[in-house]
C-alpha cells in the first residue's frame, strides 16, 4: 500500500523484531510464572501471617507483605493464573463466534450480512467496562462470568476485520478455483476462508488483549473479579488503595504487573500487526 | 485519492442529505434499542425475586400473585418489554435502594460532576494528543517523536486506578500539590450554592476565589490522569494516520514542487486525515466517560461512575441499572454523531 524505501522499510522491519522479541519474552514469563507459581514463589501466597503484616520491601519479602501479612512477590506471581485464565476464556469465546459471523456475513452477503452487521454495530458500540460490571453484577462475580461479560462486547471486532478480508477474497482466484471443484457453503468458509482470515485475528487478538486485561482488572478493582482470598491483581490494587498513603508497595506491585502484562499484548499486537502489514506491501 | 482540502463545499443534494441522516437516526434508535433489551434482559436474570422483595418468604400464593399481577410480570415478556419502553419514555428509572431516591433524580444530581472530569480531560487530552502526533509528523524520529510512542504505549496499557493511586501518593500526600479526593474540602461542599451543577463553574460564579482555587486543586490531578489516557489514544491513532498521509505520493510530489512543511501539514495531512481526528477524539471522549467509572472511585469524584461502584457495592440493581443504560446511551450517542460528523465534512466517505 505505502511506497517506502527498501532499506527503511528492512530497518523498520528490524526494530519491530525487537519489540516481538520483547514481547514474546514477557509472556513466556507470564506463562511460565501462571505454570510454575507452586515452585517459583518464595512462600504460600494465602499464609496469613499476623506478625509480619505490612512490612516495607526487604530481602525476605522482595516485594513486601500486605494486611494480612502475605508475602506480595508470591501473590503477584500467583496473580498471572486468573488473568491468564481470563485471557483464555475470552479468546475462546471471541475469536470462534466474531469470525464466523464476519466470514458469513461477507460470504453470504446480501440481507444477512447487512442484519449481521447491524448486530455487530449494536455491541460495538457498548460501553465494555459498564457492561461487563452490569452482567457480573447479575451474573454474580466469578472468572467465567468476568470473561463472559467481558467477551460480550469484545467479538465485534473480528468479526467486522473477518467481514472484511472475506469480501477481498471472495473475489479471488483461489475461490474461483475452490468453487470450481464443487467446494462450495461450510467447507468452503470454514475450510478454505477462514484460515486465510486467521492471521489477522491473531493481529487483532493481540492488540486487543491489552485493553481487555485492562478492563479485567477494573472489574477486579471494583470487586467485580475473582474474589478473595484468591490472588487477583486488580482487587489487590483496590486493598492496597486503602492503605496507598503509608504502605505504597501493597498497590504497587500489583498495579505494575498489570502495566507489565498490558504492554506484553501491545508489544506484540504492534510488532505483529507491522509484520502482517510489510507482507501485505511486498 | 489525492483530494485536498477545498473540495468539501461541492454541494450535496438535500435528498441524499436527509436520507443518510435518517439511515443513521434509524441505526442509533436500533442500537438504543439494542442497549435496552440488554438492560431489560439483565433486569431478568436478577436472581433477586422482585415479588418475593416485596411481599416476603411468608406470603400465600395469592397474595404472590397478586402482587405479580401488581407488577405486571405475568404478562408475556414482549409486552413485559414495552410497559419498561413505557416507563422509560416517562423517565421512571425505578427507586435506588440504597439512596431512597427516583434514579431518575440520582443520575441527574451525579452527572455533572463526570461531564466536568471527561470534558476537562478531553480538552487537555486532545490538546497534547494532537500537538504531539503533530510533532511526531514534524520531526519523525527525533526525540519528540520517540516520547510520543513512549508515552502513548504506556499510556494504552497503565490501570487507571493504578495511576491514579500513585498520582495521590505523589501529589497529595507526598508534595501537597492536589487537594486530594473529592471536588471541595469539607469547609466548601456545603456553602457552595448549586448553579450550573458544574462545581469549577459555580465556585467561579460564587465570588469566593479560595474555594474557586480549591476546586482547581481538587480538578487538576484526575483531569490529568483521565487527559493521560485521552492523550495517548489520540497521539497513538492520529500519529499512524498522519504518517501514512504522509507517505503518499502526492505529499511527495507537494515536496517537491517546494512546499513548507507548514504547508504540507495544514494544507494536505490535516485536512485529508479530519476523518480519523473527528473519530479518535470522540472515541476518547466516549472511553473518558467510562474510564471515569474507575477514576471517580479513587478519587472519590461524586460522579455516575461513584455512583455506579457504590451500587455495585449495594447490589442495587436498579441504580446499576440506571447508571448503565445513561452512560450506555451517551456511548451510543456519541458515536451515531462521530458516524454523522465523518460523513459530513469528509467528501471521500459520501
Amino acid at each position: 500500500m505505502t511506497e517506502t524505501s527498501l532499506p527503511l522499510r528492512a530497518v523498520r522491519r528490524d526494530k519491530r523484531r525487537w519489540l516481538l522479541i520483547i514481547g514474546y519474552s514477557l509472556l513466556g514469563l507470564l506463562i511460565a510464572m501462571a505454570l510454575f507459581a507452586p515452585w517459583v514463589s518464595p512462600y504460600d501466597p494465602n499464609a496469613q501471617v499476623m506478625a509480619d503484616r505490612l512490612l516495607p520491601p526487604d530481602s525476605h519479602h522482595w516485594f513486601g507483605t500486605d494486611g494480612f501479612g502475605r508475602d506480595l512477590l508470591s501473590r503477584v506471581i500467583y496473580g498471572t493464573r486468573p488473568t491468564l485464565l481470563l485471557v483464555v476464556f475470552i479468546l475462546l469465546l471471541t475469536v470462534p463466534v466474531g469470525m464466523t459471523v464476519g466470514i458469513a456475513a461477507g460470504y453470504l452477503g446480501g440481507w444477512v450480512e447487512r442484519i449481521l452487521m447491524r448486530i455487530t454495530d449494536i455491541f460495538l458500540s457498548l460501553p465494555s467496562l459498564v457492561i461487563a460490571l452490569a452482567m457480573v453484577a447479575v451474573l454474580g462475580p466469578s472468572i467465567l462470568n468476568g470473561a463472559l461479560a467481558l467477551a460480550l462486547t469484545s467479538w465485534p471486532p473480528f468479526a467486522r476485520q473477518a467481514r472484511a478480508e472475506t469480501q477481498q477474497l471472495r473475489r479471488s482466484d483461489y475461490l474461483a478455483a475452490a468453487k470450481m471443484q464443487g467446494i462450495k457453503g461450510l467447507p468452503l468458509m470454514f475450510g478454505h476462508l477462514l484460515p486465510l482470515c486467521l492471521p489477522s485475528a491473531v493481529v487483532r487478538a493481540a492488540l486487543s488483549l491489552g485493553g481487555i486485561i485492562l478492563s479485567a482488572a477494573g472489574l477486579g478493582f471494583l470487586g467485580m473479579g475473582v474474589q478473595p482470598p484468591t490472588a487477583e491483581w486488580g482487587s489487590m490494587v483496590a486493598e492496597g488503595g486503602k492503605v496507598i498513603f503509608d504502605q505504597w508497595w501493597v498497590a504497587a506491585a500489583p498495579g505494575g504487573a498489570i502495566l507489565l502484562a498490558s504492554l506484553t499484548f501491545n508489544f506484540i499486537g504492534d510488532g505483529l500487526r507491522d509484520r502482517l502489514d510489510s507482507r501485505n506491501d511486498s | 485519492m489525492a483530494v485536498s482540502a477545498s473540495s468539501s463545499g461541492r454541494s450535496m443534494p438535500i435528498r441524499r442529505l436527509v436520507q443518510r441522516l435518517a439511515g443513521n437516526l434509524f441505526s442509533l434508535v436500533i442500537t438504543l434499542l439494542g442497549l435496552l433489551a440488554f438492560t431489560f434482559t439483565l433486569s431478568h436474570l436478577s436472581p433477586v425475586d422482585p415479588v418475593l422483595q416485596l411481599v416476603g418468604d411468608h406470603a400465600t400464593a395469592s397474595t404472590y400473585a397478586q402482587v405479580r399481577h401488581q407488577l405486571g410480570l405475568d404478562h408475556s415478556l414482549p409486552v413485559q418489554f414495552w410497559h419498561y419502553l413505557q416507563q422509560l419514555a416517562q423517565g421512571h428509572l425505578g427507586v435506588s435502594q440504597s439512596t431512597g431516591q427516583p434514579v431518575a433524580d440520582d443520575l441527574l444530581r451525579t452527572f455533572p460532576a463526570t461531564f466536568e472530569l471527561a470534558t476537562c480531560a478531553l480538552i487537555l487530552g486532545a490538546t497534547c494528543g494532537i500537538g504531539l502526533a503533530l510533532a511526531s509528523v514534524w520531526h519523525p524520529k527525533s526525540w519528540i517523536d520517540h516520547i510520543a510512542r513512549v508515552i502513548s504505549l504506556l499510556g494504552y496499557s497503565v490501570p487507571v486506578f493504578w495511576i491514579g493511586l500513585l498520582g495521590l501518593l505523589l501529589f497529595y500526600a507526598g508534595l501537597h500539590w492536589s487537594a486530594g479526593p473529592g471536588q471541595l474540602d469539607d469547609l466548601y461542599v456545603y456553602t457552595l450554592e448549586p448553579k450550573t451543577g458544574l462545581v469549577i463553574i459555580d465556585s467561579w460564579l460564587s465570588g469566593d476565589r479560595q474555594m474557586f482555587i480549591n476546586a482547581l486543586q481538587h480538578l487538576w490531578l484526575p483531569v490529568v490522569i483521565l487527559g493521560l489516557l485521552s492523550m495517548a489514544s489520540i497521539t497513538r491513532l492520529l500519529r499512524a494516520a498522519l504518517l501514512e498521509e504522509n507517505s503518499k505520493e502526492y505529499v511527495t510530489l507537494a515536496r517537491a514542487k517546494g512546499a513548507s512543511r507548514w504547508r504540507i501539514v495544514w494544507h494536505h495531512l490535516l485536512p485529508n486525515t479530519r476523518g480519523t481526528l473527528i473519530t479518535v477524539v470522540m472515541l476518547s471522549y466516549v472511553s473518558l466517560l467510562e474510564g471515569a467509572v474507575l477514576t471517580e472511585s479513587v478519587f472519590a469524584w461524586p460522579g455516575l461512575g461513584r455512583y455506579l461502584t457504590n451500587a455495585l457495592f449495594a447490589s442495587d440493581m436498579p441504580a446499576i441499572l440506571g447508571a448503565t443504560l445513561v452512560i450506555g446511551s451517551c456511548f451510543i450517542i456519541i458515536n451515531a454523531l462521530t458516524d454523522a460528523l465523518v460523513w459530513l465534512t469528509d467528501p471521500r466517505t459520501r
